[in-house]
This record gives C-alpha cells, structure tokens and sequence, in this order.
C-alpha cells in the first residue's frame, strides 16, 4: 500500500466518522427537539391558562399634590380610560386635568356657575358615559361631557382633554325644588330621566326625550312623590325603570318607574341585618344587583327577581366580609365587580359572578376622602382628607373565575336558585357571563357514556368471536372492514347522524330502541333452529363462519323491528311513543339527542375497542386454551375463565382507549345535538360538551380574553382527561405484555 | 321426544354454543353497519350525477286539478289519522296509510319553494315527455319547463324543433364566453389587483422603514399607473365581455303555462333527459361527475363542484406529509436507534403513543393559540410590519392547519416507523456493522431502505387521518368559501398564508350551516362520497402495504 492510499483512506475514515457523529448529533437533536414539541402543547396549554388562577395585584403607583388648588373642595374626580390622565372638578366649577404620574397640569377648564351657587352633587350619567349631571346647591341641574382628542406626535400617544355641553350651556331651574338633597340621572338611547328630592321631601322626576345636542326643553312627562322618612341614597337603574330610596337605617322601598304616569311603590323592606345600619348602597353594572354594606364590612349582593307570584322583589344572593367598614365602593364599570376602601385604609376587589374576594390589602395610610376608578379598573385613584392624591395599578384581568364559578353551583342575577350554566356570549358588558365547565363536562361525560353502551357490548364481543372463534380467512376479511370503520372521517359519521339518521330514528323510535333486545334474542332464536337442522346443512358453513350466516338474520331482524313497530305502538302507546313519552312520563322528545348520538359515536368507538381487544385476546398463549379444551372444557368455559381473565386487562386497556375518544370526539357531537348545554340524563335530549363547545366558541372568542383562555382550559381538561385515560391503558397493557412473555 | 328436545335445548343452552353465536351477531352487526353505510354512501353520492326523468302529472290538489312537472325525489308512508289532522286533504276510507312523494319543481323564484309533498292517490296521470327540459341555472338551481323560442337581443331566432338545436349552439357559445370572462377576472385582473395590493404594502413598509423618498416612490407611481393603464383596458374587454354574454336569451313554459324568459347567460346547461337512452345518459353522468370535481361551487356551496376543496385537501396534505415524514422519521429513529433505552425513553414512548389518542380538538387549540396567534404574530411584527394592522400570518391559513396536523399525526408516523425499525432483525445490523460500516451507514444503506414500507404505511395513515380530520381545522385555517386557491400564477405561487376550503369542512357546512339543506343534500353525499373513497383507498393500501411488510419480514425471522 503506498502512503497516499493510506492517506486518503485515512481521510476517508475521519470523512466517514464525521458524518456518523454529525448524523448522531443531527438526530438526536431532532427526536429531542420532536419530543419537546410535544412536551409543548401541554405547556403551552397551562401557560395560557394559568392566568385566570393567578391572584390579583394593586401596586401602589405614585402620590403627589394637585398645583394651585383653591380652597373648593372636590365633588369629582375621575381617571381617563387608559389610565393617562386624572380630572378633579371643584364645588366651584374648576376643572383640571392632570397626568397620573406626577399630578402635573394638563389642562384647567372652568365651568361658569349662575351667581354665588357652587355645585353640590356630581352625577356620572350611565357607567360607560363620560356625560356628567351637576346639581347646584340653589336646585340647578347641568349637564357637561368630557372628551379626550387622541393625536400622535411622532410614535406618542397624546391626549387632548375638551368639555363640551351636551343639552346646553344653561342650568336648568326645577320649578318648586330649591335645594338639591339627592339627585340621579340615566339616559338610555334619547330616554333622559332626572330624579330630584329636594330637603323637604318631595321628589320630583321628570322624563325628557332628547338627543345630544339638542337643549333640553320641555319634560315629556313628570310625576312629583312625597317622600316620608329619611333619604339617604337615590338609586334609578340604567334602563330607567326602577328606582330605590334607602336611608341609612337600612330601609329601602323600590318603585317601578318605567311610566312616570303611573309610579308606583313595588315593595319596603330592610337591607341591614336588625341593629346595623347602611353604610354603602350602589347598583352593580348592568343594574339589575344592588350592593348593600353595613357597618361591620358585611357587603351584600340583592337582586331583582321575580317571586312565585311574578311580583319583582329583591333577594339576597351573595355576601361577603370585609375587614372594616367600607368608606368607598366601587363599581366596576366593565365588569361584574367591585373596589372597595375600607376605613382601616385596606383595599379590596370582588367579584360578584365568581363570588370571589380576591384581595383585602392595607394600602392607605391615611383615611380617604373620595376614590375613583378608571374604565378599565385597572387605575384607582385615592384622594385623602389632606387632599393627598394616590394613585394604585390594579392587575386583575380574570375576576370572573374561581373554582366554584367554573364547578359548582351558583346564583347568577335574575336567577332565583343557583345554577350550573353556561352562557358566554355578550352582546354587552352588562350581561353577566356565566362560565360553569359543569355542564359541558356533564354534556361530554353522558355522550360518552351512551357512546360506550353501543360500543362495548359490540366491540368486545366481536372481538371475542373474531380472536377466538373465527375462521383465519374470514378474520382476514372482518380486520381490515373494522379498520376502514375507524378510518371514516367523523365528519361523515356526524353528518349521517344527523341529517339521515336523526330524523329516522325520530320516526321509527320504538323500532330502534326495540333493537337492543330483538338482536340478541333474534339471534339465539336463530342459533337454535341451526342448532335443530339437519347436518346437511351444516355441513354448507363450516365452523367459524357463523358471522357470516347471521348476517341476512341481522339485515331480516332490523326489517322485522321496522314493520312490526308500528303495530306495538298502536297497541301499547296510543300510536304514537313520543307522544306518549311526554304525556305519560314527562319525557320530551330532541330529534338530535343523546340516542343519535350514542349510536353514531358508538360506530366511531368500535374499531378501537375491537382492535385492541382482539389483539389481547388473540395473543393469549395457546397452550392455556389448549391445556383447558384438554380437560374436557367446552370451548365457550375456556373462554370465559381462561380466555378473557388472562385478556381482561387489555381489554380494560381498550375500554380506557375507546372511552378517550368518545369524550374527544368533535364533530359526531356536533352535528348530531342540538348543542345545548343542558344537564340531564335523560337518552332523548341533547347535549354540548367541551369539544363541541371549543370548536363553536373558539374561533369567535376575543384573543387572551377571560373567555379565549377558558376554552383553553377545556382544552386542556381534555388532554389531561385522554392523556390519563391512555396512560392508564398503556401500562396495563405493558403490564400484560411482560405477564405473557412469562407464560 | 318433547322432553328429548327439551334436554337438547338445556344441554345446548349450558353448553353456551347460544353465547359464541351472540359474538358471531355483533360481528355481523357491525359488519353490516360498515358496509351498509359505505354502500348507502356510494348510492346516494353517485346518483346525484345520474339525469333523472322528469315527470308531468296531473294532480288533483285541494285548489283544483293542476299541471306538475319535476322530478320525484323520495316516498314516505304516513298514517291515515296524522294526515287527516294535518288538514292535508282528504283520502279514501279503504287506505290506512298515505304515500306520499317529496317532488322537485325546481323553478326557484318563479314558484315559492324547490320542493313540495304530494299525495300519491292524488296523482291522475303521469307522463315522461320528450320534450321537457331541465335547464341547471348559475343561479337559483334547476329549472324544468318547455322550450318555446331563441331570442337574440330580444328578437325571436328559432322557434319549435329548431329551436333545441339553436338552444344549444347558443349555450356553447356562453360557455365558451364565460370561460374566457371567468380567466380574465381571476387570472389578469387578479394578478393586476395583487400587484397593486404588494405595491400598497411596499409603499406602507417604505414609510415604516423611513426609506420612502422621492425616487422610491416615484418607481412605485410609475408601476402603479402602468397597472392602472392595463386595468382600464381589460375592463374594457371585461365590458364588451358582459356585453356579448347578455345577448341571447330563451323562453319556456313552465308548468302552469306561464311563459318565462331566461337569458342565456345565466344558464350552465340544458338537457332533455326523457329523450336520452341509457348511454347517453352515462355519458352525461360522467360528463357531471367531471364538473363537479373541476367546477367552483356556486349559490352558497350548495350547487356547482368542489375542485377548491378537493385542492384545499390536497394541498394541505401534501404539505402536511412534506413536514411529518423528515420528523416523525428522525424521532422514531432517534428512540429506538440513538437514545439510551432506559426507563425515561420507555416514558417518552407511552407519552408518544398517548398523544395518539389525545382529541384532534386540543391540537387545533394549541395550533390556534401558538401557532396562529403566537407565531404567526411574531412573524407578521418581523416580516410583515407593512400590512399590519391587516395580520398575515397571524392568522388562520395554510401553513398553519399542515403544522398543526402534522403535530397531530406526528405520533402515527413514530409509531409505526418504530416498529418497522423493531422488526428488523438484528443479525443484519450486526452484519452491516461487522463488515466496517458505520452505525449511520448502517441505517442508511441497510435499516431505512428496509423499513421504508413502515414509514410508508404510517405516512398513508397519517395522512388519511389527516384528510377526514375537520374539528382542528375549523379553528386554525379552513373557510366555507376561499376567494382564491392557495396557489395561483402570482410570485411566489404558493400563498401559505391563505386560508382554503377543504372536502370535510365543505361536509360540515354544506350540510348544516346552509340555508336550503334540503336542496343541498345531494350534494353532501357526493361530497361524503368523494372524501370516503380517498380515505378507503389510502387506508387500503396502507393495510396492503403492512401485510405486505409481515410476509416479507416473517421469512427472515427465521
């Protein structure tokens, strides 16, 4: 060999041994990498879950002084909707504006006041509005609107605040009212409603159709009431249709506005428990709740409901306690929640629908005097009695979540009991969404469960006669049928069942439920009168095909069930079974219910279930079968106690396996229920489960938005579940593996 | 001999032959399902091609004796009392149930709806003439009546027998006319308007990017007003297109003799099926079966063909199997080649075979919320600032649905490439390995080529599922209408951004979300039927494949 030979063979041997280490490197960080993809979706699943279990945060953000603030004390003060800036506005009509930072001037307005009146009461029109009633302290009412101009100097955002006079420049004079006690204002669409009680105790509400923009004339209506008793809260909800007077005794009487010709006092009742007197009392967003605290901090939520008699009265459906007695509380303006401050300076956030008091924090140092929030809640700004202002960060993206709101039962507003529901669109932020898994989980629990009633006695015991009984030519043709059933598109199944099949089963409904019982009977009948026939016969079918035989007696039984329904309906239920059914047991009838989809799903399931059970039966070693046909067992005893208690645990694996897709499967469950996430058991209704229900909602639903991330979390509830299921049947089959290879 | 048979019937009973029999019966039922709904499938999705006869009847209805032309699509017997109380008419006391015909007027918008039940002893006279036509319109579904005349321009052309021959020369010529206007708009104008789109965009990056001086912009005015300029000049032929199309038009008399005038224009074919034999039928029943593959569907999806779909599908696929094969290859090949076998990689193996069974909805979740919002937004802030706020990829589409089904089927392909690497014996590793090869030329030359049917038969597996797959789809890129493929003639041709329709998801909404569900059915089953066969087929050849691979390996096992 000369020495260039070896050399290049040499340099053949590193070439060869490079690519060997290259490739090892290559694909070991490949199947690393492959693997970790699929560690991934159950982070990436739990990553945009985790948030809504994560607790809520107020940081403390800044504190600083207003500038050149005259003696007036404020009556308003409100923060901007993204959070930039804050606005006070004094008794005597000053208005400033200044950024949240630092509390440096932004702008100053002035509202021009009629002679020596300063403004005594502030009103924000509707939460979401940024329009204001003014009432002066000689009976006047104004009305002004905030504005902010967004404009953009290079990449920054810059905020312009302006006033406007939405119905006028003027104050308004109520005749016969000369001092404001108490004054409330909703507008809803061109319905503008004032209410007034003046400190003699006359009430005065007026009811203007206006647009904004226009001068507010003439009321289109108007009622006076005499008001006996203290008055120390005037409450009207956002519609204009209910209006509440309380005192701080705790009594209120509400009164049905919606026609201020015929106002009346619906019901009188007391808030507080005996002994305890009203500290706070506002309405909850959408107004349908009042928010009630005395004292103690004990914070209660009441609904207007409708009792036995159809009469609307109020009812208690939550409370909770807070540390001290509340000095503030505030609505959120988005959201079915609230802030408080206590006196004792802590800070607390609720949230109604979720029952949830997810922070009581001492913040404050110093007792406040007025709290405002802005439109997001995410800013609350504090001022205290040294006109001190504060300004917190509240972090609280998910307050409508806890585990009782997604998995108990609860009181939702308007409803009288609590309830399992769900009910996640919104037209609307004053809609209250109910976000209980219970249903769903309930709704994909039960078609499971009607999916494995068809699936398992079928699946198993054809896969018992297939293993163990059938002819090896004819189980060379039954394998590959069963597993082209399982490779049919669920998308066919599901439009099947529903178009074709539903509306067959609600015709002949006593034929298909006859089935479960004239197969097997039918079946037997027909093994017997084979039993009985000559061995000519016989000897046409050799062992081993009997599917074969049967399977004209399937075709011919399910024709008998057809014809002969009808007759055992006319006879046994006045012709008519689901008339029956409903008259007779109460039962309604869905033409897309549980039974379609059971049967449907079941179809799905089979192959699954038939594979593996039939792999765990065929594998069970021979010599065992042989050893017991040996002394003297018919074939069907070998079978039940040799057989299928050596396969019992691959067939338990294969039930676990089958039950993981039922509670997967999407669209069967889709297009075969109406979808309706309802809880009950019953076999001729429907359902929604959490797949059906992600494959809906998903794709509407606003992106890391409460909603978005509990639809992960449905997601999510189903891998865990399959993941569990699958790995239960997966040791128990290793398990199985490892007990034959000892056998 | 009674108590014989009783004895026999025990001792037949105790000898439990009843209970094997019970397993032989689920076998069968489940055989009988699956071979009943295959062929109910099949029947029903390829009888919707198949030119039906038309009926004429005389019928006696409650407002008097009636003409009705249509076809029959479907009996149903109810009973004598539900009819009576239904207040549907009156019927004979000697029949005690009521048949009844669902029939297909067609002629939406003249008559208020395609489809009415008539009663079967109501029927007088039915007749099949010659000379009724079907005529299956771009719009409002098929419209059944005589030919009375050809106009052009509103003047008579032809009229009695002449006029069929005329009838179809002229519907020739539109065909021919709307091919040509279909190509200019979805060819010529849409590669105009996709330039003037990239050019909007590039003009909107310049100016993110600072870059958009005078020179720079005046090299896109240019290019846009030379794209302007050949815009005017093919609307103008767009215009003389349309003209031309609205030429001719033909009136027929439908069923109660109203005369109606249906310009050409809005005609995709006529057909006289009563005069037809049966192989002039076949060859129609071909001729529409081809259509509905290649057409675009029309009126909602519910009329037409599916050819975006069947493309949708297949694009998908392909794209998904281009990124499942390499991935599933490389990480089977690492468990059961390259990583240390030990109870970590046994975890990893059950954790793999479970991802097989985890719901096809938690990946198109997953797909949804990573790839879609999470990358696919990241992508757009990198690559396409320009176009934002307008996302896109940060949105559903192509390239995201073949990720997020490969991730689904990635399990399918380790699985059954692992045991395709299982099954080769290890004599022939070491023997490879004895004669000086490498451990990677090992695999190489000798276990990969060997297991290659393996890989085969998990990527047709793989695929199949991918094919029939819907519920992730509907979250990370399908639509029920795609305005253009996911490839055309515009650089760079594919558009994995796009979003597109697909055979399943067509299923799905033809099906359901429809408004005439009843006149789309037929439809559905051929759809149905389209997307069974490929699956069946793809599974059967994987199952041959994989029978196959057992032989062959069962020979050096020993």
């Amino acid at each position: 060999m000369t020495q260039k030979s070896i050399k290049a063979r040499s340099w053949q041997q590193r070439r060869r041994a490079l690519i060997d280490t290259l490739a090892a490197r290559i694909i070991g960080l490949g199947g690393v990498s492959v693997i970790f993809a699929i560690v991934l979706i159950f982070f990436y699943l739990l990553w945009v879950v985790a948030p809504i279990f994560s607790s809520p945060e107020v940081k403390f953000v800044s504190q600083f002084t207003l500038p050149e603030m005259s003696d007036a004390s404020s009556v308003y003060t409100a923060v901007e909707e993204s959070g930039h800036l804050g606005l006070r506005l004094s008794s005597a009509g000053e208005l400033l504006f200044f950024d949240m930072d630092k509390g440096l001037q932004v702008s100053r307005e002035s509202i021009e006041l009629p002679g020596d009146t300063v403004i005594s009461r502030v009103i924000e029109i509707n939460p979401s509005g940024q329009t204001l009633a003014l009432a002066l302290d000689n009976g006047g009412v104004g009305f002004i609107s905030i504005q902010y101009r967004v404009s953009f100097v290079g990449d920054q955002r810059e905020l312009t605040p302006m006033i406007d006079y939405p119905y006028g420049e003027s104050f308004l004079e109520l005749k016969d009212i000369n001092s404001i006690a108490h004054i409330n204002v909703v507008k809803s669409d061109s319905k503008l409603l004032l209410a007034v009680l003046d400190t003699d105790g006359q009430l005065l509400l007026q009811h203007y159709e206006i647009e904004e923009g226009d001068e507010l004339a003439e009321p289109e209506t108007e009622a006076v009431l005499e008001i006996d008793g203290p008055v120390d809260y005037l409450l009207i909800s956002p519609g204009g249709s209910w209006m509440y007077l309380a005192s701080k005794n705790g009594q209120i009487a509400y009164y049905d506005i919606s026609d201020l010709e015929s106002v009346e006092q619906v019901d009188q009742m007391s808030l507080t428990k005996p002994g305890q007197s009203l500290t706070q009392l506002t309405l909850l967003l959408g107004g349908v709740s009042l928010l009630a605290a005395d004292e103690t901090g004990l914070v209660q939520q009441w609904s207007l409901q409708r009792d036995e008699k159809n009469q609307h009265r109020l009812k208690e459906i939550r409370d909770f306690q807070a540390s001290a007695t509340l000095a503030y509380l505030l609505p959120e303006k988005r959201r079915k929640g609230l802030v408080g401050i206590d006196q004792a300076g802590n800070i607390l956030l609720y949230n109604t629908t979720a029952d949830r008091l997810m922070l009581d924090e001492k913040l404050l140092d110093v007792p406040a005097l007025r709290a405002s929030l802005s439109p997001r809640a995410d800013i609350l700004l504090v001022e205290s009695v040294e006109r001190q202002y504060f300004t917190y960060h509240i972090e609280n993206p998910h307050p409508e979540l806890s585990w009782q709101s997604l998995w108990q039962e609860m009181v939702y507003e308007g409803y009288s009991e609590p309830k399992f529901i769900w009910q996640s669109s919104s037209a609307d932020n004053d809609f209250e969404p109910k976000f209980s898994l219970a249903p769903l989980a309930y709704g994909t629990l039960k078609a499971a469960f009607y999916a494995m009633m068809v699936a398992v006695p079928l699946a198993i015991m054809g896969a018992i006669y297939t293993a163990y009984f059938m002819s090896p030519r004819m189980r060379g043709f039954v394998k590959p049928s069963i597993e082209i059933m399982e490779a049919l598109p669920t998308v066919i199944l599901g439009f099947l069942a529903g178009l074709w099949f539903a509306p067959i089963v609600e015709e002949n409904l006593l034929a298909i439920l006859s089935l479960s019982f004239v197969f097997p009977v039918g079946m037997m009948a027909f093994a017997w009168l084979w039993q009985s026939a000559p061995r000519s016969i016989h000897r046409l079918v050799p062992d081993g095909w009997y599917s074969a035989v049967l399977m004209p007696v399937v075709i011919l039984l399910v024709w008998l069930s057809f014809e002969l329904a009808p007759v055992f309906e006319a006879v046994l239920f006045n012709g008519d079974i689901k008339i029956w059914l409903k008259q007779e047991l109460g039962i309604s009838y869905d033409q897309r219910n549980s039974l379609v989809v059971g049967i449907a799903m079941g179809l799905a399931v089979i192959p699954t279930i038939f594979s593996i059970t039939e792999d765990a039966i065929f594998s069970v070693p021979k010599q065992l079968t042989t050893g017991s046909l040996a002394l003297g067992a018919t074939p069907w005893q070998t079978l039940t106690r040799v057989v299928l208690l050596t396969a019992s645990p691959g067939i338990f694996s294969a039930v676990m396996i089958g039950l993981g897709r039922a509670v997967g499967e999407t669209m069967i469950v889709l297009m075969a229920t109406g979808n309706t996430p309802i809880m009950d058991m019953s076999i001729f209704e429907g359902m929604r489960t959490l797949s059906a229900n992600i494959a809906v909602e998903l794709p509407e639903s606003e992106l890391d938005s409460t909603h978005y991330r509990i639809l992960f979390l449905a997601a999510l509830v189903l891998f865990a579940v399959t993941f569990i299921f699958n790995t239960m049947a997966e040791v128990v089959r290793q398990r199985l593996r490892k007990r034959y290879g000892s056998l | 001999m009674n108590k014989t048979s009783n004895n026999n019937f025990k001792f037949w009973w105790q000898s439990g032959e009843p209970w094997i029999w019970l397993t032989a019966g689920a076998v069968s039922i489940s055989m009988v399902v699956v071979f009943g709904l295959l062929g109910m499938i099949a029947v029903r999705g390829m009888s919707h091609f198949w030119p039906a006869d038309i009926e004429q009847m005389t019928y006696q209805s409650i407002d008097g004796e009636q003409k009705l032309i249509g076809e029959l699509i479907e009996s149903e017997f109810i009973k004598r009392e539900r009819y009576l109380e239904s207040g549907l008419g009156t019927v004979p006391e000697s029949q005690l149930e009521v048949k009844r015909w669902l029939l297909k007027t067609g002629n939406r918008g003249i008559l208020s709806s395609d489809f009415r039940w008539i009663d079967d002893h109501n029927i007088k006279g039915r007749e099949t003439p010659d000379q009724l036509i079907v005529v299956e319109r771009v719009e409002w579904g098929n419209f059944y009546g005589y030919l009375k005349q050809v106009n052009q321009q509103g003047e008579l052309q032809a009229e009695g027998d002449a006029a069929w021959t005329e009838l179809e020369q002229r519907i020739q010529r539109v065909t021919k006319l709307r091919d040509e206007l279909k190509g200019l708009e979805k060819g010529d104008i849409g590669a105009i308007n996709y330039q003037l789109e990239r050019l909007r965009l590039k003009r909107k990056s310049l100016a993110l990017k600072g870059l958009d001086t005078k020179d720079n912009l005046a090299a896109i005015d240019v290019e846009e007003k030379q794209l302007d300029q050949d815009y005017e000049q093919l609307r103008e032929k767009l215009q003389k297109l349309h003209h031309d199309l609205e030429r001719d038009s033909a009136v027929f008399v439908v069923m109660d003799g109203r005369e109606i005038t249906i310009p050409l224009v809005n005609v995709v074919s006529v057909l006289k099926p009563n005069s037809m034999n049966v192989f002039q039928k076949l060859g129609h029943y071909f001729v529409a079966f081809m259509n509905f593959m290649s057409d675009d569907p029309r009126e909602a999806n519910t009329e037409g063909g599916v050819f975006p779909a069947i493309f949708g599908t297949v694009m998908m696929v392909l794209l998904m199997s281009v990124l499942v094969t390499p991935l599933g290859v490389i990480a089977a090949l690492y468990l059961r080649e390259y990583a240390r076998q030990g109870p970590m990689i046994r975890l990893i193996r059950i954790a793999v075979n479970n991802l097989a069974g985890v719901p096809s909805i938690v990946y198109g979740v997953f797909g949804l919320g990573f790839f879609v919002y999470f990358l696919g937004g990241n992508l757009d802030q990198l690559f396409f600032p320009g176009a934002l706020p307008a996302p896109t990829f940060g949105t559903p589409g192509l390239m995201w649905a073949s990720l997020t089904l490969s991730l689904l089927t990635l399990p399918v392909v380790i699985v059954s490439t692992e045991e395709g690497l299982a099954r080769i014996p290890g004599s022939l590793r070491e023997g490879s390995l004895a004669l000086g090869a490498t451990k990677f030329e090992t695999l190489w030359k000798v276990v990969l080529p060997m297991s290659s049917p393996a890989i085969m038969t998990g990527l047709i597996l793989a695929v199949a599922r991918a094919a029939g797959e819907v519920a992730p789809l509907m979250l990370v890129g399908v639509v029920k209408l795609a305005p253009q493929l996911p490839m055309d003639g515009n650089a760079p041709f594919m558009h994995l951004e796009r979003k597109f329709m697909h055979l399943g998801f067509h299923i799905y909404d033809v099906g359901f979300q429809s408004p005439n569900v009843e006149a789309a059915r037929p439809l559905v089953y051929a759809t149905a039927f389209l997307l069974v066969l490929v699956i069946v087929l793809l599974n059967l050849s994987a199952i041959m494949l994989r029978n196959h691979l057992r032989e062959k390996y069962k020979a050096l096992d020993h």
